[in-house]
């Protein structure tokens, strides 16, 4: 059972009567309430039309902030911004007074669409393929457009995730996608858009033995292991190289003997020419330095997925500009003498040593609503509260190649907007509208469905 | 994935940082000037101090005074709430399930106490001052509690809250009934559904009831020769008699509401349910019993149990009458329950007041411990904590923590100590015992891995059943 966001009846459950009170007594808002109850339901993607958002404070993230401006939805696009606007005679009003217009939040670093329920329903999970060399598992052909964790992800203002495979060395394809869509065509704004790899690290860890527990292998062995796993991935770069040159000959010179296509190998041509960046995943600053130093030598685009001791690595980062996609906000530090905000405060050293990050969730699916308090703990420690938002919209954005599209409130991107009461990293700022490709979304989830079903129970 | 084992560090390390906490003076005057004060129990004041003696809050008013050699802290511009309790954790104990039988009565966390967990002093950071140390939940009847407040630095006999009423761990569902953990090697154990499980709490009241009547007929002389004491059977009598609070982890509506109807057989009362994310569907039943209900905000959807949780759970507990707290079951998440406590308003519009109790008077309510803690009030513990900012924003981090008068946390000092303890670490890394084998060094002592997750239900956490 959904309904339409403009429900009074749920608005008084949910909201309480403070804000009930800004609703009654904001007339146009009751009369956009009205028009829009009209129809009984609204499309679960959404709706299109032409939209004016007026008197709101416009957080445009790429420039300053206008104080009381308009923000108008085209076809759509942001078609204009600003303190003066002229408004199409057509266009659906929203009175802003005393709301905030922000872009949607991009998560960079999820498993969004590829896992419903992650333990105990493997039936559901879809993240880690198994073998070693998955480069051609993709995320876009596995991402649920249905999952539930969808709309419950974009009623808290986040509207594009990278979604990314887990399994083996390397992991597969990541897709960038928008929370909205029937199909995973849809959805995409990148379809294929990183090949992931889990860097080798030095790992002790020797499986476990039934009764035993736990068992543990010399050091030196695992950094033998370690570099093995190097070498092999290395081995498969240049594989995918001579593989590409010999198809590209066999194309100009058909008498030349026929490569046949390997399915393993094909996807790593547009990496191995450098066309898409490869996201390693690694944590530590040695691995972050091995990462730095395999691209290099494979002349690789890179990213680092994870990144809790990239500040420490930041010269390599710098001088190759390898951007973070940094995912440990809601982590414990690992070592017991780490400062207890060692990892709140990394992005803001990262910020002051002039690598490129964004931050990140990390989560499968049920947490991704969590990323603007994770921009905002490191707004606590040491990020100004702007670079704290940017680190979870225009700085995706960029590292995800898609800052022409989206990211900030300018002309000609895409109308992936967020209207709130407050600051959109504060836990208690509620989201009134929300708009994804220029579709107005009903804030309805799962959630509210299942609230709706028992509030009444006496 | 994101586990790193961390293969480096000396223990001694970990010693070097119990210093932090050893500057607290229990019996030291401490004045707090002109603060914002959130009292969780009788609104807000601003422009206010709070007088702190013997380790009980003393006075609270304007322009208080305090003797010589007091303390004082100027805290305008900045915010002082009760200290948090958290009414589900197992920080600090090196063991969290007795795995062997689904009925573990007899054991008890106070048992396994460790006061060096390096993880105390972060819940500190966060404002946590007071918590429940729960067993996991791989058994249907876990074990005895321990309530304790974290004075970190000081003997582990310092941690138990003394007047605090006894407790057990119960679980239902998913974790006690096996299914998403096996041991490579060890067969299946009874129960393996939540048939089972309710039969296997029945069972123990039952043993439990006739246990009692044997105690009760041997002290009115009925019988000449008393029974033999029973352990397991002990603690599940001063359940039956109210003594001893029941705290039961499950998820779904109708086993809880199982739970409860056993209870009332039994003619006892459930003290919490614990996690209780479908707890909303039965808040009717819930209220009418007087039991609380202790829960994640909105954490959801990581199994199967928790797919029907919703972050209007609080709100509608609250709205039936319902005590309701906020809980972390996680070290990580311990961290930040002002945040948790915080989104309760966005959700549902709990009043701001009603949603910080959540985090501090109600947990110390279902514990009983909300006669020393859990708000500012004079003749409580000075459990206090100062915040940059209003508690539930984002920005906002804990700058001192106190306990009964002793600062524990201090943030200011915490980030003076930083350069010594790069230092300390530096010598020790340039011993010939912590060299690296590429420098020509010996294997490394590799500390075992820390539960990152310890929520009872996390892939690798406690509850594991491991």
């Amino acid at each position: 059972m959904r309904f339409g966001i403009f429900d009074l009846g749920f608005l008084i459950g949910i909201m309480g009567k403070k804000i009930l009170f800004t609703l009654v007594v904001c007339v146009s808002c009751v009369a956009l309430a009205a028009a829009q109850n009209d129809g009984s339901e609204q499309d679960q993607n959404g709706r299109a039309g032409t939209f004016v958002i007026t008197n709101a404070r416009i957080v445009t993230v790429s420039g300053a902030t206008i104080d009381n401006g308009t923000v108008l939805i085209q076809n759509g696009k942001i078609a204009a911004v600003g303190a003066n606007v002229s408004v199409p005679a057509n266009a659906e009003k929203i009175d802003g007074k005393g709301l905030s217009v922000f872009p949607g939040m991009i998560d960079a670093g999820t498993n969004l669409g590829l896992s419903e329920i992650g333990l105990g329903v493997p039936g559901s999970v879809d993240v880690a393929e198994t073998g070693d060399q998955n480069a051609n598992a993709k995320a876009f052909k596995g991402i649920n457009p249905h999952s539930t964790h969808i709309n419950i992800t974009r009623v808290n203002g986040i509207t594009t995730v990278m979604s990314y495979p887990t399994g083996g060395l390397i992991a597969g394809e990541a897709a960038v996608i928008d929370l909205s869509g029937s199909t995973q065509a849809e959805m995409a704004l990148v379809p294929e858009f990183g090949l992931v790899i889990n860097f080798p690290r030095i790992s002790t860890f020797g499986g476990f033995t039934p009764g035993v527990g736990r068992q543990t292998i010399e050091f030196s062995e695992a950094v033998k292991r370690r570099d093995a796993q190097l070498d092999d991935l290395k081995k498969v770069f240049r594989e995918a190289e001579n593989y590409a040159r010999a198809r590209e000959a066999g194309d100009k010179d058909k008498a030349l003997p026929y490569t046949p296509v390997n399915i393993k190998l094909e996807p790593l041509v547009p990496y191995i020419r450098g066309q898409r960046p490869v996201i390693f995943t690694a944590e530590r600053e040695r691995d972050i330095r091995g990462v730095v130093k395999f691209a290099s030598e494979l002349k690789l685009k890179a990213i680092i997925l994870g990144g809790q001791d990239a500040w420490k690595a930041a010269d390599d980062l710098k001088k190759n500009n390898i951007a973070v996609i940094y995912t440990n906000i809601y982590n414990l530090p690992v070592q017991d003498d780490d400062a207890y905000d060692y990892l709140f405060e990394a992005p803001s050293k990262m910020q002051q040593a002039g690598v490129k990050f964004a931050i990140s969730t990390g989560n499968d699916g049920p947490e991704i609503r969590d990323l603007p308090y994770h921009a905002g703990l490191a707004g606590a420690f040491g990020l100004s509260k702007e670079d704290a938002l940017r680190s979870v919209t225009l700085y995706p954005a960029q590292i995800l190649g898609i800052s022409d599209k989206v990211g900030s409130i300018d002309v000609g991107k895409m109308a992936n907007i967020v209207v709130a009461d407050g600051d959109i990293l504060e836990p208690r700022t509620n989201i009134k509208y929300l708009f994804i490709d220029g579709k107005l979304m009903p804030l309805t989830s799962r959630h509210t469905d299942l609230f709706n079903s028992f509030k009444d129970r006496k | 994935m994101k586990r790193i084992t961390a293969y480096f560090v000396s223990l001694l390390l970990v010693l070097g940082n119990l210093q932090f906490a050893a500057f607290g003076q229990a019996n030291k005057e401490l004045l707090i000037k002109n603060a914002t004060v959130l009292t969780a129990i009788h609104g807000t004041l601003e422009n206010t101090d709070i007088l702190v003696r013997n380790g009980k809050i003393a006075k609270i008013g304007k322009n208080l005074s305090a003797g010589s050699g007091a303390e004082i802290i100027d805290a305008t511009g900045k915010f002082v709430t009760p200290g948090i309790v958290d009414c589900h954790s197992h920080t600090m104990i090196d063991a969290i399930n007795e795995g062997s039988l689904s009925v573990t009565s007899m054991t008890g966390t106070r048992d396994v106490l460790n006061p060096t967990d390096i993880a105390i002093y972060r819940a500190l950071a966060g404002g946590v001052t007071s918590a429940n140390i729960l067993h996991g939940s791989a058994n249907s009847i876990g074990g005895k509690n321990t309530v304790v407040k974290f004075k970190y630095g000081h003997p582990v006999e310092d941690f138990p809250i003394p007047d605090a009423p006894p407790g057990i761990k119960f679980a239902m569902g998913e974790n006690p009934k096996g299914t998403n953990f096996s041991r490579p090697g060890v067969p299946p154990r009874y129960p393996r559904t939540r048939m089972g499980v309710i039969e296997t709490m029945r069972d123990a009241f039952l043993r439990a009831r006739d246990y009692k009547r044997a105690w009760d007929d041997y002290k009115a002389g009925k019988t000449k020769v008393p029974p033999r004491r029973d352990l397991e059977l002990e603690p599940l009598v001063e359940v039956i008699e109210g003594k001893r609070l029941v705290h039961a982890h499950g998820y779904r509506s109708d086993e809880h509401l199982n739970l409860m109807l056993l209870a009332d057989e039994f003619g006892f009362k459930i003290a919490t349910l614990q996690h209780g994310l479908e707890a909303y569907k039965i808040a009717p039943e819930i209220a009418k019993r007087g039991t609380g209900v202790s829960i994640f905000t909105d954490s959801w959807g990581y199994k199967l149990e928790a797919y029907d949780a919703i972050p209007y759970n609080a709100y509608l507990l609250w709205k039936a009458g319902v005590v309701v707290s906020i809980n972390s079951d996680s070290d990580e998440r311990m961290r930040r329950l002002n945040l948790d406590a915080a989104k309760v308003e966005k959700y549902g519009g709990v009043p701001e007041e009603e949603a910080l109790k959540m985090i501090t008077l109600n947990p110390a309510k279902q514990l009983g411990i909300d006669k020393r803690t859990g708000s500012i009030e004079v003749g409580k513990d000075a459990d206090l904590l100062i915040w940059s900012a209003h508690p539930f924003s984002v920005y906002s981090r804990v700058e001192r923590t106190i306990i009964e008068g002793e600062t524990f946390f201090d943030r200011a000092k915490d980030i003076q100590k930083r350069a010594d303890l790069a230092k300390e670490r530096e010598a020790l890394e340039k011993l010939d015992v912590n060299k690296p084998p590429a420098a020509g060094g010996t294997q490394p002592r590799i500390p075992s891995e820390h539960r990152l997750e310890e929520r009872d239900d996390a892939e690798f956490g406690d509850g594991g059943n491991q």
